[in-house]
């Protein structure tokens, strides 16, 4: 058949956890393959989080998840260097409000010292003022760790580097079947079949349906919603860091905590409720009202006139509703099913913790395949120069070079022409609104594209694009219904 | 580092008067920065008449009312420069500008803000709900509709009865599509009566007021959304949902002036409107940034603007020259009749002074102020005329405002509406108020390029 394609490894799911494992196969003589069922990677919960980068205290000493992270959280700088993903070492404060807050920061402050994390300190309602006189609480923990980074990018950036390295990318292709073969696997991926050796199972939210079409049932995933405000670019005028209160047990998550954006913007979230819909991103308004409610607690005199936005991120967890918490990382290959490596659970820290998780994958793929590293491999990845956070003189330089770097389609963020056009450019082929604005950062800001969004139409149909096929993030999302006349 | 004078930040009609102002008041070198690449601004895409009643004292369209206003401060001497986003304002008046030939620094006697407003979004009122595609606010539409030619949808609901929104259900009415209804939450409509009597009733759209968007539903296309009436305090009543299908939904729930080029130089804003504040001589609290129109205080009329703006730019000229400034005229002549119109009251759209005219029963007419009023309302009674704005497709598939040479039988707005659709003019620019179309009705009324 023409359209069978055959490699060593095929990767299911194109969120961090997916990308970072093309990556790090990516540096071994191997024949790699990554499906994504929607157009564009970090379109799950990779795209749809905190935007944080974990100093590993959350989780119980010897567990995966607190093993990984702490490990992640290490090399998170070089990476983001090597790959040019915006970073940001801002620490972390948890706060407390009462003496029984006080007493669980001191245990999570030993456990994180367990984990091997650096630098936690207790903070006295004094100190706490005198680093921060805006926020609530009687008391502190610093995290000195803890930072914030573009995870949009980093998915992006891991996948573009992939790719870069010989990974073929096919989005838009949905896993409907799992077959076994005698040297592997036939996947059914939008309308291709595709046979590998290796099927990894990085698909967050859907990974136990993944593993029961391969045939592996037992896994059971729990879709815990979360939701989020964006605030306005005021990150620098009222929040330095990230605040959280302290986590409750048989919480969801983290509780809602503020954080301020590599951009500039400030996070509201999120919240954490059960759902049964995996695919259900939509705000309802008592969660919003909810989260407004608990953000001016941490940090009293935020205005809703800095409201810009609202998002809904799903968490892949293993523990049911009423039991709440964390169930470790599951990433092995399965006994009964050779060449199947499953990816369950991955929810927080799971973006902290992508790299040691995909090093965790070649280890396993590595025990039953020769890998040999490719000599050519490179690791450095270089994103689309950022306008606006250039000096006067680069700034010049570039416009001198490229006159488009001197037409500012985006009012608020202050992209480019150069940079739009540079992201619809982009190697994996990806020519959604959305795909734009996560690689060029158009549309984000406080006119919600209002006014950048006719001027991107207008250069997508320059591209050639038709009117009726300019989507929004899927297939299913056109933006016009065609030209007036 | 060039010098200037008096620089103008923003091309719409608040600038391009306050440029001519400050020439008119002896300012020696006055720039005008643009950010688009044609003077004008908002008005470009506002392509209904309706501009220029108190100015010009003529009916225009909004591109014809930029055409002369470029065309005043061109003649007053202003050096006009389009492409150039201000992206710097220091407190001692130096302005950066982005262009395509580079990163520009001016050094300014004064400064005039007109960078005018933005609208706010869906994002700022969370409405709950999904993120489908087909959820625009107006004016976003306005300009994919009129200067992309980019259709936005079918099924239309607008949320909020701004002006924009009233003329966009209209707009989106001729183009072929079917407004399902006008939603408000206030107990009257936001836009002035003459918007809501010729956009919604002319066309029948439904107007819902005490009633808002409290869910919106759709995976990837918008797919419907949830109408909740609302009780006094604003507060939805429970069991008065219903569903709404729809594949659009168009925004018109306000506008916020847009200020960040000011605070960058740290002018003072207006904690709720975020308009600038400024003293009696239109100066912020800044020595010698002044600030007009829009972005110090939503107006109704770009003819109003049009006249701070002026003063605005006279004042710059004085600061310059060391003169004293002069007050700034009073925010409108006039008060524009908002709302609800009153049955068996036309409000003649003649002349500013906007009469509400009174047919009594025995025939005569009251509250007109002269004869022209009682013309109008007695024409409005048996038969209305309005005149017809469009656009026209040209050969390389971009637009050409248009409209009418007179006004026509209103219901003759849609089928002239749909004909003018089918046609395809040849490329290249026409001069404004050329004929395009030489009667192309049968009725004697020619099409006319309005740009």
């Amino acid at each position: 058949m023409a359209d069978e394609l055959q490699y060593d490894v095929l990767i299911i799911g194109g969120g961090a956890v997916g990308c970072a494992v093309a990556r790090e196969l990516a540096r071994y003589h191997c024949a790699i393959a990554l499906v994504e069922q929607s157009a564009d990677v970090a379109s799950g919960a990779s795209g749809r989080n905190s935007a944080v980068v974990h100093a590993g205290f959350n989780n119980p000493p010897g567990s995966l998840m607190a093993q990984l992270c702490v490990e992640g959280n290490r090399g998170f700088e070089a990476l983001c260097q090597e790959l040019d993903v915006p970073y940001k070492k801002t620490g972390k404060l948890l706060l407390a409000f009462d003496l029984e807050d006080m007493a669980a920061l001191l245990q999570l402050m030993a456990q994180g010292e367990r984990n091997g994390c650096h630098g936690l300190t207790m903070l006295d309602q004094d100190t706490l003022r005198s680093k921060l006189p805006q926020v609530g609480g009687i008391g502190g923990m610093l995290s000195p760790e803890t930072g914030i980074f573009d995870p949009f990018l980093y998915t992006v950036a891991l996948a573009e580097n992939a790719q870069a390295n010989g990974v073929s990318f096919f989005l838009g292709h949905k896993v409907t079947a799992i077959g076994r073969e005698e040297t592997g696997f036939a996947v059914t991926a939008g309308g291709r079949v595709f046979h590998s050796r290796f099927v990894i199972n990085c698909a967050g939210v859907h990974s136990a349906q993944v593993a029961a079409l391969a045939g592996v049932k037992g896994y059971r995933i729990y879709p815990c919603r979360g939701e989020y405000y964006i605030l306005d670019q005021i990150a620098k005028d009222v929040l330095p860091l990230p605040v959280y209160p302290v986590p409750k047990a048989g919480a969801g998550g983290l509780g809602v905590h503020l954080t301020p954006t590599v951009h500039g913007n400030l996070l509201i979230g999120p919240s954490a409720e059960y759902s049964d819909d995996p695919e259900d991103v939509s705000c309802t308004k008592p969660v919003l009202d909810q989260l407004w409610r608990e953000a001016q607690q941490l940090l009293p005199g935020l205005e809703k006139r800095q409201i810009i936005g609202a998002y809904c991120g799903i968490r892949p967890k293993q523990t049911p509703p009423g039991v709440g918490g964390y169930r470790d990382f599951i990433i092995r290959e399965e006994r009964n099913c050779r060449g199947l490596i499953n990816l369950i659970g991955i929810e927080s820290p799971g973006m902290t913790a992508s790299l040691p998780i995909a090093r965790g994958v070649v280890a396993l793929v590595g025990q039953s395949m020769d890998l040999r590293p490719k000599e050519d491999f490179n690791p450095q990845r270089r994103g689309i120069p950022r306008f606006r956070e250039k000096s006067l003189g680069v700034q010049e330089m570039l416009i001198a070079r490229d006159p488009e770097y001197g037409e500012i389609l985006c009012r608020c963020q202050k992209v480019t022409r150069a940079e739009v056009r540079q992201a619809i450019e982009n190697p994996l082929g990806v020519r959604t609104l959305s795909g734009i604005k996560y690689r060029a950062w158009a549309t984000t800001g406080r006119c919600n594209g209002g006014y950048c969004l006719p001027k991107l139409a207008a250069l997508l149909t320059e591209y050639g694009q038709k009117p009726e096929e300019i989507f929004y993030r899927e297939e299913n999302s056109p933006l016009f219904t065609g030209r007036v006349k | 580092m060039e010098r200037y004078d008096v620089v103008v930040i923003g091309g719409g009609p608040g600038g391009l008067a306050a440029a001519k102002g400050a020439r008119e008041a002896g300012a020696q070198r006055v720039l005008l920065l643009e950010r688009e690449r044609q003077m004008g601004g908002i008005l470009n895409q506002c392509i209904h008449d309706g501009f220029g009643l108190h100015r010009y004292k003529a009916m225009l369209t909004g591109p014809e009312y930029a055409l002369l206003a470029r065309t005043e401060a061109q003649e007053a001497g202003v050096r006009l420069r389009t492409g150039a986003m201000v992206t710097g304002l220091s407190r001692s008046r130096i302005v950066t500008a982005v262009t395509r030939g580079g990163v520009h620094s001016y050094m300014a006697g004064a400064v005039v803000l007109a960078t005018g407003c933005r609208e706010r979004t869906r994002g700022a009122i969370a409405i709950p709900g999904s993120r489908p595609a087909g959820i625009y606010t107006a004016g976003t539409a306005q300009n994919l509709i009129n200067t992309k030619n980019l259709m936005v949808g079918k099924r239309v609901v607008v949320l909020g009865s701004g002006d924009i929104g009233l003329i966009m259900a209209r707009r989106l009415t001729l183009e072929g599509a079917q407004v399902l209804a006008v939603a408000e939450a206030k107990d009257t409509p936001g836009g002035l009566e003459r918007n809501v009597s010729q956009c919604l009733y002319d066309f029948g759209i439904p107007l819902y007021l005490n009633c808002t968007v409290t869910n919106i539903f759709g995976t990837g296309r918008l797919s419907g959304v949830e109408l909740s009436d609302l009780d006094k305090e604003g507060v939805p009543i429970p069991g008065t949902q219903r569903h709404l299908d729809c594949d659009t939904l168009l925004l018109s729930v306000g506008l916020i002036p847009e200020n960040e080029v000011g605070a960058m130089a740290g002018v003072a804003l207006d904690p709720v409107s975020n308009g600038t504040l400024t003293d009696v001589y239109l100066q912020t609290t800044i020595p010698g940034i002044f600030s007009c129109g829009n972005c110090r205080k939503v107006m109704d009329l770009a003819d109003f603007v049009t006249t701070q703006g002026l003063a605005a730019g006279r004042n710059a000229a004085r600061f310059v020259q060391k003169q004293d400034l002069k007050l700034m005229p009073r925010d409108s002549g006039t008060t524009l009749a908002k709302g609800l119109p009153q049955p068996g009251v036309v409000t003649c759209v003649l002349c500013p002074r906007g009469c509400r005219v009174r047919l009594r029963p025995d025939g005569m007419a009251k509250g007109n102020n002269c004869d022209k009023g009682e013309a109008y309302a007695r024409q409005e009674a048996r038969a209305p005329l309005r005149l017809l704005t469009t656009t026209m497709k040209r050969r390389d598939g971009t637009l050409l405002p248009v409209k009418s040479s007179r006004p026509l039988p209103r219901e003759r707005l849609l089928p002239c509406a749909a004909r003018l659709r089918e046609i395809t003019l040849p490329e290249g620019n026409v001069p404004c108020g050329r004929i395009v179309l030489d009667d192309p009705f049968g009725m004697g009324v020619d099409i006319l390029a309005a740009q």
